[in-house]
C-alpha cells in the first residue's frame, strides 16, 4: 500500500468515489472471472433456449398429432365432414377459410396499410400543418413550430395503438357494432347482385365480410410500419434525382421510391399474412364458425385458429390428437409464411444497406 | 401556288442569299416562341398534376379512414362500458346467468398474476437473450439463428401457444391453471423483450463498452454496470410493450388457465394451480351470451383491459421518449 492517489478529487458518480482504490488496480479476482465465464454461458444458455423451444413447438404438437396422423392420413387435409359423432373429421373448409379471409384482409389491409405508410414518410400531415399555421402566421413560432413533427409522430403512434387493442375487444366491438351496422347494406346487395358469387348468401349474423373487416385493420399497424421504415430507408439523393427531372410528387413516389422500397413492403406484407393467418380471437368471434367451404363474403365459415378456439375447450379425449393435427398444419403453414417474411425482410435490409 | 413572299423567296436569289434571308428571319423571330408557357404553370387541369393532387387526397383520405375504427372502438367501449362502471366491478364476483350485478375483480386479479408470472419468466431469459446477441455481433452462427428464431417466434400464432402449453402442461400436471395461462403468455412475450433488448444494446455507444473493457473490467462487469444500466430505457419499453401485448391475449388462455368464478386463492393463500379466471377470456365468455346483464360486464371489462393496455403501452412509449432525450 503505497501512496494512494486523492481519491476525493475524482469527479463522477458517488460509487466512484466510495470504491477502494486498492480495488480498482488489481486484476480480476478468481472468483470475478469464474462468474464472468458463467455468465457468459448462461447468456449463450438462454439465446439457445430460443432455438430449442421453436424446436420444442414444433416436436410437442406433432408428437401429439402423431395418433390422429395415422388415423386419418392426407385425407384429413381434403375432406370436408367435421363430425365427432362418427369420428370422420377432415379440414379442407378450414384451410380454405383461413387462407380465403387472410388474402382478403391482407388486400384491404396492404391498399390503407401502403397509403398511410406514404402519407406518414411523404411528411403530408406537418405539410398540411404547416400550410394551416402559415395562415395565422405563426409557423415559426417557438411553441407552434414544434407542432407539425409532433403531430406527425402522434398520427404514427396512433396507428401503432392500432395493433395495442386487444382482438377480443376488436371481437367484441365486431359482433355487437360492425355486424348490425353493415348488415342492411349486405342483405341489399345479396337482394340485387344474388348472382354474382361474393354475394350469393345473405349476412344473418357473423360471416365473412366482418371478420375480413376486423382483420385487415389488425394487420394494417404491422404494414404501415413496415412499409414506412421501408420508404424512409430509401436514399434521399434518388428522390432529389427524381424531383430535379421534372417529376411531380407522385411520380417520384410510384415511379422510384416504390420499387426501391419493393422488397421491405413486401417483406411487410409478407409478416402480415402470418399475423392474419394466426389471428385467432376476433375470427372465432366474427367468422361464424360453419364447417363450409364458401366464396360467398357474407356466409359464415370457419379458419385453423377458429375452430382451434371453439373446439379444444369442450373437446373429448379422442377428439384431441385430431385437433392437434389441425394445430400442426396451422403451424406448418405460419412459420413458412413468418420464416419467409423474415428472410425477405433481411435481404432488404441487407440490400438497404450496401447502397 | 400562292403568291406569300415568305413561302416563295423572289426568282433570281442565289443560295447564298437564300440561306442569308433565312438567317435573318431566325434571328428576327421571337426565341420564346414556341414554348407553352401554360405548360409551365402549375395548373391542376393538367393531366399530370391533377393526377398528382388526387393521389395525395386520396391517400390522406385512406390514412384518416384506417384511424377510423381505433376511434369507433374507444368510442363505443367508453359509452357502452362506461355506463356500467362501478367500484363493485373490481370488487365482486362474476354473476351466475339471470343473475344481475355482479363484477369481474377476479379477473383483473387473475390477469395481473399471470402476466406478473409469464414477465418472471421472459425479463431474465429475454433480457440476457438480448445481452448476448448484442455482443455476438453478426458473424456468430448461433446469434444469426437465434435473432432468426426470434423474429419467427413474433408472429407465431397466439392459439398455437395454447396448444403447446396445453399439452406440455395441462396434461402433465392434471389441470388447468394459472401457471400453464403464464408459461403459455410467456412465449408471446418473448420474442418482443430479446429483439427490444438487442437493440437497445446494440445502440450503447461503442467507446463506453470499450472504455469498460480498457478499465479492466471483465464481460460480466460491463454488461451489468454500462450496457444494461444505459440500455434500460429501451429494454424497459419492450418489456412494457410485452406486457400490453399479454395482458390483452385471450387466445393461450383458453383451454391452459380455462376460466373460473371464484377468487384466487383458496385456504388463505394464492394457489396457482387452479383455474383462473381472466378479462380478455370473460369477454369471449361473456360476449356468447344470451343474457344482457353478462354482456353489458363484456362492455365493462373491455374498457378496463383496453385502459390497462393502453397505460401500459403509453408507460412504454415514455420510456424510449426519455431515451431519445438523452
Amino acid at each position: 500500500m503505497a501512496s494512494l492517489p486523492d481519491t476525493s478529487r475524482l469527479r463522477g458518480p458517488e460509487e466512484v468515489k466510495a470504491w477502494n482504490a486498492d480495488q480498482i488496480w488489481q486484476p480480476p479476482s478468481k472468483a470475478q472471472r469464474w462468474v464472468d465465464v458463467l455468465f457468459r454461458r448462461l447468456c449463450v444458455g438462454f439465446a439457445a433456449l430460443t432455438v430449442v423451444l421453436i424446436v420444442l413447438l414444433v416436436v410437442e404438437i406433432g408428437a401429439k398429432a402423431i395418433p390422429a396422423f395415422r388415423e386419418y392420413g392426407l385425407r384429413f387435409l381434403y375432406s370436408q365432414t367435421w363430425d365427432p359423432n362418427r369420428h370422420v373429421y377432415g379440414i379442407l373448409p378450414e384451410i380454405w377459410g383461413t387462407l380465403y379471409t387472410s388474402l382478403l384482409a391482407l388486400f384491404f389491409g396492404t391498399l390503407f396499410g401502403v397509403a398511410a405508410a406514404i402519407f406518414l414518410s411523404e411528411g403530408y400531415m406537418s405539410e398540411g400543418i404547416f400550410k394551416i399555421l402559415k395562415m395565422f402566421h405563426v409557423q415559426f413560432h417557438p411553441f407552434w413550430g414544434k407542432l407539425p413533427d409532433r403531430m406527425e409522430l402522434l398520427l404514427k403512434n396512433l396507428i401503432e395503438l392500432l395493433a395495442a387493442v386487444p382482438s377480443v375487444v376488436y371481437g367484441l366491438w365486431g359482433l355487437f357494432v360492425v355486424i348490425p351496422l353493415i348488415r342492411p347494406a349486405c342483405n341489399w346487395l345479396h337482394s340485387q347482385f344474388g348472382w354474382f358469387p361474393l354475394f350469393s348468401t345473405d349476412l344473418s349474423g357473423p360471416g365473412i365480410l366482418p371478420a375480413v373487416f376486423v382483420l385487415s385493420i389488425m394487420i394494417l399497424p404491422t404494414i404501415t410500419a413496415i412499409s414506412r421504415d421501408a420508404l424512409i430507408s430509401v436514399p434521399p439523393k434518388l428522390r432529389t434525382a427524381a424531383y430535379g427531372l421534372g417529376a411531380t410528387r407522385w411520380e417520384t413516389i410510384l415511379g422510384v421510391l416504390l420499387p426501391t422500397a419493393s422488397r421491405g413492403i413486401f417483406g411487410g406484407i409478407v409478416l402480415a399474412f402470418g399475423r392474419a393467418l394466426g389471428e385467432t380471437m376476433a375470427l372465432a368471434m366474427l367468422v361464424g364458425n360453419a364447417n363450409r367451404l364458401t366464396v360467398s363474403l357474407f356466409s359464415p365459415a370457419n379458419t385453423l385458429a377458429a375452430l382451434l378456439a371453439n373446439t379444444f375447450p369442450e373437446a373429448s379425449a379422442r377428439e384431441i390428437p385430431v385437433l392437434m393435427y389441425a394445430a400442426l398444419v396451422l403451424l406448418a403453414i405460419t412459420l413458412v409464411v413468418n420464416m419467409f417474411g423474415a428472410l425477405v425482410l433481411e435481404r432488404a435490409a441487407a440490400k438497404a444497406e450496401a447502397r | 401556288m400562292s403568291d406569300d413572299p415568305k413561302s416563295k423567296p423572289p426568282a433570281g436569289e442565289s443560295q447564298a442569299e437564300r440561306y442569308l434571308h433565312q438567317v435573318e428571319r431566325e434571328a428576327a423571330r421571337d426565341p420564346l416562341e414556341d414554348i407553352d408557357f401554360a405548360e409551365l404553370e402549375h395548373s391542376i387541369y393538367r393531366p399530370r398534376t391533377f393526377l398528382n393532387g388526387l393521389l395525395s387526397w386520396i391517400a390522406t383520405l385512406m390514412t384518416l379512414l384506417a384511424l377510423v375504427p381505433l376511434f369507433a372502438v374507444l368510442i363505443m367501449l367508453i359509452w357502452k362500458g362506461g355506463q356500467k362502471l362501478s367500484l363493485a366491478l373490481f370488487t365482486e364476483l362474476p354473476p351466475a346467468p339471470l343473475e344481475q350485478g355482479g363484477g369481474f375483480g377476479n379477473a383483473i386479479l387473475g390477469t395481473l398474476v399471470m402476466v406478473a408470472l409469464a414477465t418472471l419468466i421472459t425479463v431474465p431469459l429475454g433480457v440476457l437473450t438480448g445481452v448476448y446477441l448484442a455482443q455476438a455481433g453478426n458473424d456468430s452462427k448461433l446469434a444469426s439463428m437465434v435473432r432468426f428464431s426470434a423474429k419467427v417466434l413474433t408472429g407465431f400464432p397466439s392459439i398455437l401457444a395454447g396448444v403447446f402449453a396445453y399439452g406440455a402442461i395441462v396434461l402433465i400436471t392434471g389441470g388447468y391453471s394459472a401457471t400453464a395461462g403464464g408459461i403459455a403468455l410467456s412465449i408471446l412475450m418473448l420474442p418482443t423483450i430479446i429483439l427490444t433488448s438487442e437493440s437497445a444494446i446494440a445502440m450503447v455507444p461503442g467507446k463506453m463498452k470499450e472504455a469498460s473493457i480498457g478499465l479492466g473490467a471483465t464481460g460480466t462487469q460491463t454488461a451489468w454496470m454500462v450496457l444494461l444500466p444505459t440500455a434500460m430505457p429501451g429494454i424497459l419499453t419492450g418489456v412494457m410493450l410485452a406486457i400490453a401485448r399479454a395482458a390483452g391475449e385471450t387466445a393461450p388462455l383458453l383451454f391452459t388457465a380455462l376460466f373460473s368464478n371464484y377468487w384466487l386463492n383458496s385456504g388463505g393463500h394464492l394457489n396457482l394451480m387452479q383455474p383462473t379466471a381472466s378479462l380478455a377470456v370473460l369477454i369471449y365468455n361473456f360476449s356468447g351470451m344470451p343474457f344482457k346483464n353478462q354482456v353489458e360486464l363484456a362492455w365493462a371489462a373491455a374498457l378496463v383491459l383496453v385502459v390497462l393496455v393502453l397505460i401500459t403501452n403509453l408507460i412504454g412509449q415514455s420510456f424510449s421518449r426519455q431515451q431519445n432525450l438523452q
